[in-house]
Parts: structure tokens; C-alpha cells; sequence
């Protein structure tokens, strides 16, 4: 029993890590770049959930129901975190990368937009802790001795319909094929009528979306809000979309649950200061197993 | 004689420093500067090995400061202190100054066994599924640090002040000052030497183009070793002598911030260029330094001018936002960093005239 | 006994069968052509004699020594040399630093002699030094000596490639197409190079190239390989008349 209420919960938390990952396979595979903002995009999420739903419920004027308000917060968290992830690439990656810096360079400069995301938030917000308001009526459902909220059962359910429409869109619309195109051949794609920028664009949106979908998840179940929130999860969700073999929308999702699962195992059964200690020796081991990840093509060098 | 004038300014330099320090002209805080300055040139450039001159990309140099930091410490607690967990001072404090060093060169040691972890998955793997490895590593150093409840687990380790007045018993000079700047030279002579020889230019090979190199004749699987070995070697090196000049470590100290600064100072200052990662160490440094006094001045000016509205006080975490900010556009403008892949003789082809670089 | 043996070498990529039942004999002194069409799997058989594949089956010695399991580097050691199809220099390194570092096998000093400059270190990078200088001499490429390789024209960059190559002193050296990308008037320049490199330098060269003018001016042993088989052996008279080769490169129609 105790096991199936662990498995519950992994799957939970391996859902905010598939989320994110998410966002960084999407673009690992159309830019090779490691986004490490996306952590913080992340938490960039939490908080406009935070603010659109508390100004949603605070006027009276509006006179939203609670479930009204979560169906307008969606949307709109989602679109406002687009918009940010939109913003880091027009203004801090596209330049660098029209310049044809060198990879690490743009990859440096996402660490850095990720710090000031994160200090730039404590700074202007600074260091009282908000708590997003409660938009969803609690609801435990008794399962044969395992306690399983409303909440929880929507977070995982939305991870699988993300996953499910993201396999959709990659691979049976235009803008997804002109995606997958981009991995192969950057050069090839103009050739065929499709303006690059637009591909990245696309990419950056879907990403950030995913990303806000998770962050206002995030802070639904654990209501505190931290401009720190993001780093920790977000790298850790990274490590999760290589172990998976990043650029594969199947891989970060694996990895994400997987990692999610070792994580929450461990601290089932040890002190959890072993946690990290255990999730990343596993992960070691997987990578030497499969230096590529899991769902990875193997590198392969022509001469 | 052209070919000593470098080392002699650098030694008059450094004997410079180590007088007015002993003659008390510099107070304490630009002392602690100074020795933070260095540290971060050893960790910079040692990671510029990996990072510039290999072309890989390890995300957790930190980690290897730290186990350099940690056995360093409990060295030097061992040796020369009575601590109820590890023990009686196993030697008079009369010898601290001449065993600190091996200290060092064990810390050193220490750190190189670590950097394994990471170099033997780096004969199979490369790039960004490498750069995992190395913030997993990170993760697991830390990890591992924490779960230790004899060498203080998260509450970190202190004590160390004791074998630095131990060696202050035994003559009164500025010794960690004299430790730092033997510790910066001889790392980055020793790099130095190493990407200069026809033996270490098989590291920027692999770099460059690693079929060639494994084809060519170069054993690629020794020269990855010998990069990363030598670069965690050189981290522990600066992670112990961290340790002395603040007296406290604690192993989130050099969590991945602590490598992103690393990455930083190497990408700032331009890949494969070991001045270029000198130069960068120091400007960080006095960046940093220069915000703590200048963000104050900022804010008093804002609200003299009255853009600010009163009842708001820029604090020092504007530090973390305007020194990204500033790294942002710098990347912006020198995409390649300051120095490029070049090093400051061929940046300034004029100083070949009264210097030359070995 | 031969300089170079293969025996039955079969390379399998998943289900791809790239080579089947090579053999192969160089001895000293020798210049052999290995001819055909695009994909017949011709740098296949160089990548798994240099070392960089390991065969799925078959055997090969070289100078008396098996040299399965060998790195590619023990393997140069042992005296051979390649080039690339597609040039492969380290192009953030002069000219002479590409010379020197092809003797990084027979430095002959560790990494402690490097770090703390001893003698030994002195005197093996003295000598390196010194053959590196005379190659880039003895290749007119002396002029070139402090310029990065990607600052040459091609033709320049080909030569510095055979230079490279020629430092590691090979008994047999591997060339993979070196007309590859060169205008007519260089391709003549080529031809002198090589047939001048071959008489001077005392070796066994081994070649694979497309363009037939080459091929049959220096070869005076050809092999024709078409999907991973060799299809025709002899000197540069019997290939241009065999009707396997001309069906292999002209299809079946007729002419």
C-alpha cells in the first residue's frame, strides 16, 4: 500500500519534471542549445499564475467562481510565460546567434538570463513568500487505502495530455516537421520555403507555454512561492531530458518520471539527505550504460 | 635578459605586496580581496583547460574545489588541531609552514582521483551528455560532503584559523598571501607549460578535431586524462587554499553557482586563452567587490534625483542581477570573449618587444 | 612476409553489410589503387586498417603485428599514416604545431617531464623541432610555417595534410582521395607530388581515388571494390579493359 501511495506521488513529481524537460528537449532539438533559463521560465510561471489569479479573485467586479478563474488562469499564465521565453530569444539569444557565436556562448548567456530572472524577481519582489489562492476545491479520493486529490490526478493527467499533444504536433503538423527539419539540416530549411526564425520562435513558445503550465501546477500543489524555485528543479529536469537523450519528446518524458521515481524511492526508504546523492548515481550509471540516454541515437562520427 | 622581464615585474609585484601586507598598509578587507583574486585565477584558468583548450563543457568544476576544500580542512585539523571528532593535533604547531604545502599537493591529489569520475565516462561520451556527467558529479561531491557528519555534514567545517596562527607563531608575515600567490603562479606556470609542449598541444587537438588526433597518433584517452585529472588537480589546489584564507567551508559554498562562476571567468574571458582567463578572474573579482560599494552610491544618487520612489532601497541582490545583466551584453558585443582563443601577446603584438611568454 | 596483411575482412554496420571478404597484401615499396564506385565501402577498409573500426570478422597485420584490439594511435605508431577525404587539420593550430604534434606518439616524455621542463623534455622537443622544420622545407611549405590551416587555399591545406602524414616517418601511408576537390591544372601538381613523395620518402602507399588519370599514372596494382566486394585485381592495362569494372561504373546499358 505505502509503495502504491510512493508511486502516486512520483508520478506527480516525475510530471513537473517531464514538463520542463519538456521545454528543454524542444529546443535542445531544434538548436542544439541548452537553455538554462528554463528552470526560472519556470518560476517565471508560478508567479504570473500567482498574480493573474490573485487579481482575477480580488475585484469582486469580476465576480469569478473559483473553477471560472482557474479556467481564464490557465490560458493566460500560459500565454504570459510564452510571451517571456519569447522575449530571451528575441533579445539575448537571436543576436549572439546571428553573430554565429560560438554554442557555449549562447549557453552562457542563458545561465546568465536564468540569474537575472531569478535575483531580478527577489530584487523587485523581494523576500516575503507568496501563496498562490486557492482556485480548486480539494477533493480526496480513497482508493483502497491510498489518498489521491483531485489535484494530483489533474497534474499527471495533464503531463500525459501535453505529452500526447506535443507527440502530435511534432510529428504530424507542418510547423512540427519543419521542426524535426531543423534538427537535421539548419541550412536546408530555408531552401524549402520555411523561414527559420519562425521555427524558433514556435519552439520557444511551445516551450515556455509548457513551462508556465507547469510552474502554475507546481504552485497549485505547493502553494509557497521561492524566486529560487526553479533552479534546482529545472537542472535537475535537464539532467532528466539527456538521461532520457535529449532532442526526444519521449526521452524527457521517461526521464522526468524516472528521475521522479529514484528521487522519491530513495527518500522513501533512506534519510532524504541521501536523495540527491542516490537520483544522481543512478543517473551516472544510466549514462554509462547508454552514453546517448535512453532514447538517444548514438554519436556517430564520419570520416 | 627580454626573456626574464615578465617573471622579474611579477616577482617584484608579488614581493610588493607581501611587504606592504606585512607592514600592515593593507587592511584586511583589500587583503582578503587580493587572495579571493587569486584563488578564482587558479579555479578559472584550471577549468579553461577542460573548457577552452579541450572544447568540452564540465558544468561542475565546483565540485572538485570542494573535495580539494574539505580535504584541505580536515588536513590541516588533523595535523594541527585538537577537535573533539578528529582527534588530538598530531604534530607540534611549529611545523605548520612546512607542511602546509604537502597539504596543498594532497588536496590537489585528492581532487585528481574525483576528476576520474568524470574522465573516464569522457572517453565515450561528449558535449552536452559529458556536461551532464560533470553537474551530476557536482551533485554527488556535494551530496556526499553532506551526508559525512564527521567532517560537519551541512553545518560545514571551521577550525582551520589554527594552523594559519600556528604559522603566524612561527614568524609573522602574511602567510596565506604568500600561500596564495605561490599557489596562482605555480598553477598557471604549470599550465602554462603543459599547453606550450607538443606533448599538452594534444589537448586542444582533441578540441580541434578529435578523429584527426586519435589517428594522428595521439592517445586521446590519456590526453582527456591527463586534462581532466590536471585541471580538478589545480581546482582542489584552490579549494584548499580557500578554505585557510576564510577559515569556514561549507560544501553549498561551491554548489553549480559556484562552477557557473568558473564558466563565466573561462567564456568571459575567451577559450584557450589562459590570460584571457587571468584577466576575467580579475575583473570578476573586482566587479563583485566594486557592486558591494557601488550599489549604495547608486541607490543615494537615484533618490537625490528622485527616480526611486522613497520607500525603495536598492539592496545588494541588485549585485545578481546587474552583473548577469552586464555579462549579457558583454557577450553581446565580444562574442568570443575578451581575449578570444588569443593570449595577450598576440592581442598586443608590441610587448613581444620587452617581454617574452613562456 | 608483407608489409600490410588483410585477410577475409568483413565489416557489418547493424544490417548493413559494408565489406565483404577483403584481402589484401601490400609489400614494401608498393603502390596500390583502390578504385570504385561512390559507397562500394573504400573508406570503410581504410577506417578499419587505420585502426578506427574494429572488423566484425577477419584479420589484419601489420609489419608482422595483429592489430585488432589496437587504438588507432598504437596503431600509427606501428607505422602507418593516413589522410582524409575531406580534410581533417587542427585549424587553430599553425602549420608547424599540425607538423609537430603527428610526432606526439614518439615524444618519448611524460607528463611530469612537460610540467617541470627537464632535460629529456628539452631534448625531445628540440628534435621534434628540428624534423618538423625540415618536413615543412622538404614540402615547400616553409613560408607557411605560423599560418592557421584555415587561413590556406585547399590545395595548400592538402599539401600540410600529406606533410602531416609524412612526419609520423609511415612505412605505409593511406590516401583518401587526395584529388578530391582539385582543379585539373593542381590535379598534375598532385601526381608529381605524390609520385615524387613515393620515391623519396622510401614507402608503401596505398590510395584511393576517383579521378582514373591519377589512379592509372601512379598505381601499378589497382583494386575495383563495388558493394563492399572486390570485383577486379591487376595493373592499370588489365582494370581499364576488365567489362566488370566498366559495367560496375557505366551500368549494364550498352555504350
Amino acid at each position: 500500500m505505502v509503495i502504491v501511495q510512493h508511486f502516486v506521488n512520483a508520478l506527480q513529481w516525475g510530471s513537473f519534471y517531464a514538463l520542463i524537460a519538456l521545454g528543454y528537449t524542444l529546443v535542445y532539438g531544434v538548436l542544439s542549445l541548452i537553455n538554462f533559463a528554463h528552470g526560472d521560465i519556470f518560476m517565471v510561471g508560478a508567479y504570473i499564475a500567482f498574480f493573474v489569479s490573485t487579481a482575477l479573485l480580488a475585484s469582486d467586479s469580476f465576480g469569478l467562481s473559483h473553477f471560472q478563474a482557474l479556467s481564464l488562469t490557465i490560458p493566460l499564465t500560459m500565454l504570459l510565460t510564452s510571451c517571456v521565453g519569447m522575449t530571451l530569444e528575441r533579445i539575448a539569444y537571436r543576436p549572439l546567434r546571428r553573430k554565429g557565436a560560438h554554442r557555449l556562448y549562447v549557453v552562457i548567456t542563458a545561465l546568465m538570463c536564468g540569474l537575472v530572472l531569478e535575483n531580478g524577481n527577489l530584487a523587485l519582489l523581494g523576500a516575503s513568500r507568496r501563496t498562490l489562492p486557492e482556485m480548486l476545491d480539494k477533493v480526496v479520493y480513497n482508493i483502497g487505502g491510498i489518498a489521491v486529490t483531485n489535484l494530483k490526478i489533474g497534474v499527471i493527467f495533464t503531463a500525459l495530455l501535453v505529452f500526447v499533444a506535443l507527440q502530435y504536433i511534432v510529428t504530424r503538423t507542418r510547423m512540427g516537421m519543419a521542426m524535426r527539419a531543423v534538427s537535421w539540416d539548419k541550412f536546408a530549411l530555408p531552401l524549402m520555403g520555411i523561414a527559420l526564425d519562425r521555427v524558433i520562435v514556435f519552439t520557444f513558445v511551445m516551450g515556455s507555454g509548457i513551462a508556465g503550465l507547469g510552474g502554475m501546477l507546481f504552485a497549485m500543489s505547493y502553494p509557497v512561492l521561492d524566486p529560487y524555485m526553479g533552479s534546482m528543479v529545472g537542472w535537475k529536469a535537464f539532467i532528466a531530458a539527456v538521461v532520457g537523450g535529449i532532442g526526444d519528446i519521449r526521452g524527457a518524458f521517461l526521464g522526468g518520471f524516472l528521475l521522479a521515481f529514484v528521487e522519491i524511492m530513495v527518500a522513501a526508504f533512506l534519510p532524504s539527505t541521501f536523495r540527491d546523492l542516490f537520483a544522481f548515481t543512478v543517473l551516472l550509471l544510466i549514462m554509462w550504460q547508454r552514453p546517448t540516454g535512453i532514447f538517444g541515437a548514438p554519436q556517430t562520427t564520419k570520416i | 635578459m627580454r626573456r626574464y622581464t615578465l617573471n622579474i615585474i611579477l616577482a617584484l609585484a608579488c614581493i610588493g605586496l607581501v611587504l606592504a601586507a606585512s607592514y600592515d598598509k593593507l587592511d584586511s578587507y583589500v587583503l582578503t580581496v587580493l587572495m579571493s583574486m587569486g584563488i578564482s585565477i587558479i579555479f578559472a584558468s584550471s577549468l579553461n583547460l577542460v573548457n577552452g583548450y579541450m572544447g568540452e563543457f564540465s558544468c561542475g568544476h565546483g565540485g572538485f574545489m570542494c573535495v580539494g576544500a574539505y580535504v584541505g580542512s580536515v588536513l590541516s585539523l588533523i595535523c594541527f588541531s585538537s577537535n573533539k571528532m578528529l582527534g588530538a593535533a598530531l604534530l607540534p604547531p611549529t611545523l605548520a609552514p612546512w607542511v602546509f604545502p604537502f597539504i596543498l599537493l594532497a588536496s590537489g591529489l585528492a581532487a585528481a582521483f574525483f576528476g576520474l569520475l568524470v574522465a573516464l565516462p569522457s572517453f565515450r561520451t561528449r558535449g552536452d551528455y559529458l556536461a551532464i556527467i560533470t553537474i551530476a558529479a557536482n551533485y554527488i561531491i556535494i551530496s556526499l560532503v553532506e551526508n559525512i557528519d564527521i567532517i560537519g555534514g551541512s553545518r560545514g567545517l571551521s577550525g582551520m584559523k589554527r594552523t594559519m596562527n600556528a604559522m603566524r607563531d612561527v614568524a609573522d608575515i602574511p602567510w596565506m598571501l604568500i600561500w596564495v600567490i605561490i599557489g596562482t603562479l605555480v598553477s598557471l606556470m604549470l599550465l602554462r607549460r603543459l599547453v606550450s609542449s607538443t606533448y599538452g598541444k594534444g589537448v586542444p587537438a582533441i578540441a580541434q578535431n578529435e578523429v584527426a588526433a586519435e589517428i594522428m597518433g595521439v592517445n586521446t584517452d590519456r590526453m582527456k586524462i591527463v586534462a581532466f585529472m590536471l585541471s580538478s588537480a589545480l581546482a582542489g589546489v584552490a579549494g584548499a587554499l580557500y578554505a585557510h584564507v576564510f577559515g569556514y567551508v561549507n560544501a553549498q559554498a561551491f554548489n553549480i553557482l559556484k562552477s557557473t562562476e568558473g564558466m563565466v571567468m573561462v567564456y568571459l574571458g575567451g577559450m584557450g586563452s589562459l590570460s584571457g582567463s587571468v584577466l576575467a578572474a580579475i575583473l570578476f573579482t573586482l566587479l563583485v567587490e566594486g557592486l558591494r560599494f557601488g550599489i549604495p552610491a547608486l541607490d543615494s544618487l537615484l533618490h537625490t534625483v528622485n527616480v526611486l520612489p522613497a520607500d525603495f532601497t536598492l539592496s545588494q541582490i541588485w549585485k545578481w542581477v546587474l552583473i548577469p545583466l552586464m555579462l549579457i551584453l558583454l557577450m553581446q558585443f565580444r562574442p568570443e570573449g575578451i581575449m578570444g582563443n588569443r593570449e595577450l601577446s598576440g592581442v598586443f603584438p608590441r610587448l613581444r618587444r620587452w617581454f617574452t611568454f613562456r | 612476409m608483407a608489409l600490410l596483411e588483410v585477410q577475409n575482412l568483413t565489416q557489418r554496420f547493424g544490417g548493413l553489410q559494408a565489406l565483404t571478404d577483403f584481402n589484401i597484401a601490400i609489400e614494401d615499396r608498393e603502390f596500390v589503387g583502390l578504385i570504385g564506385p561512390n559507397g562500394a565501402g573504400k573508406t570503410t577498409v581504410f577506417n578499419l586498417v587505420s585502426g578506427f573500426y574494429t572488423p566484425t570478422e577477419g584479420a589484419i597485420t601489420f609489419g608482422g603485428i595483429p592489430t585488432r584490439g589496437l587504438k588507432p594511435n598504437m596503431v600509427t605508431a606501428l607505422g602507418l599514416a593516413r589522410t582524409f577525404q575531406n580534410i581533417r587539420l587542427w585549424d587553430n593550430m599553425s602549420v608547424l604545431d599540425n607538423i609537430r604534434l603527428a610526432q606526439h606518439f614518439r615524444l618519448g616524455y611524460s607528463l611530469w617531464d612537460a610540467l617541470l621542463r627537464t632535460r629529456r623534455h628539452c631534448a625531445a622537443e628540440a628534435g621534434v623541432d628540428k624534423a618538423s622544420r625540415e618536413m615543412l622545407d622538404l614540402m615547400e611549405l616553409k613560408l607557411y610555417a605560423d599560418e592557421f590551416p584555415k587561413n590556406l587555399p585547399y590545395g595548400l591545406q592538402r599539401r600540410v595534410e600529406l606533410a602531416r602524414a609524412l612526419a609520423v616517418r609511415p612505412k605505409l601511408l593511406l590516401l583518401d582521395e587526395p584529388a578530391a576537390g582539385l582543379n585539373s591544372a593542381d590535379v598534375d601538381g598532385l601526381i608529381r607530388l605524390v609520385g615524387w613523395i613515393y620515391s623519396e620518402f622510401n614507402i608503401s602507399i596505398w590510395m584511393i581515388e576517383h579521378q582514373m588519370k591519377v589512379v592509372m599514372t601512379l598505381c601499378r596494382r589497382i583494386l575495383v571494390l563495388n558493394f563492399g566486394r572486390i570485383i577486379a585485381e591487376g595493373n592499370p592495362g588489365q582494370i581499364q579493359a576488365d567489362p566488370e569494372v566498366i559495367r560496375a561504373y557505366l551500368g549494364d546499358g550498352t555504350l
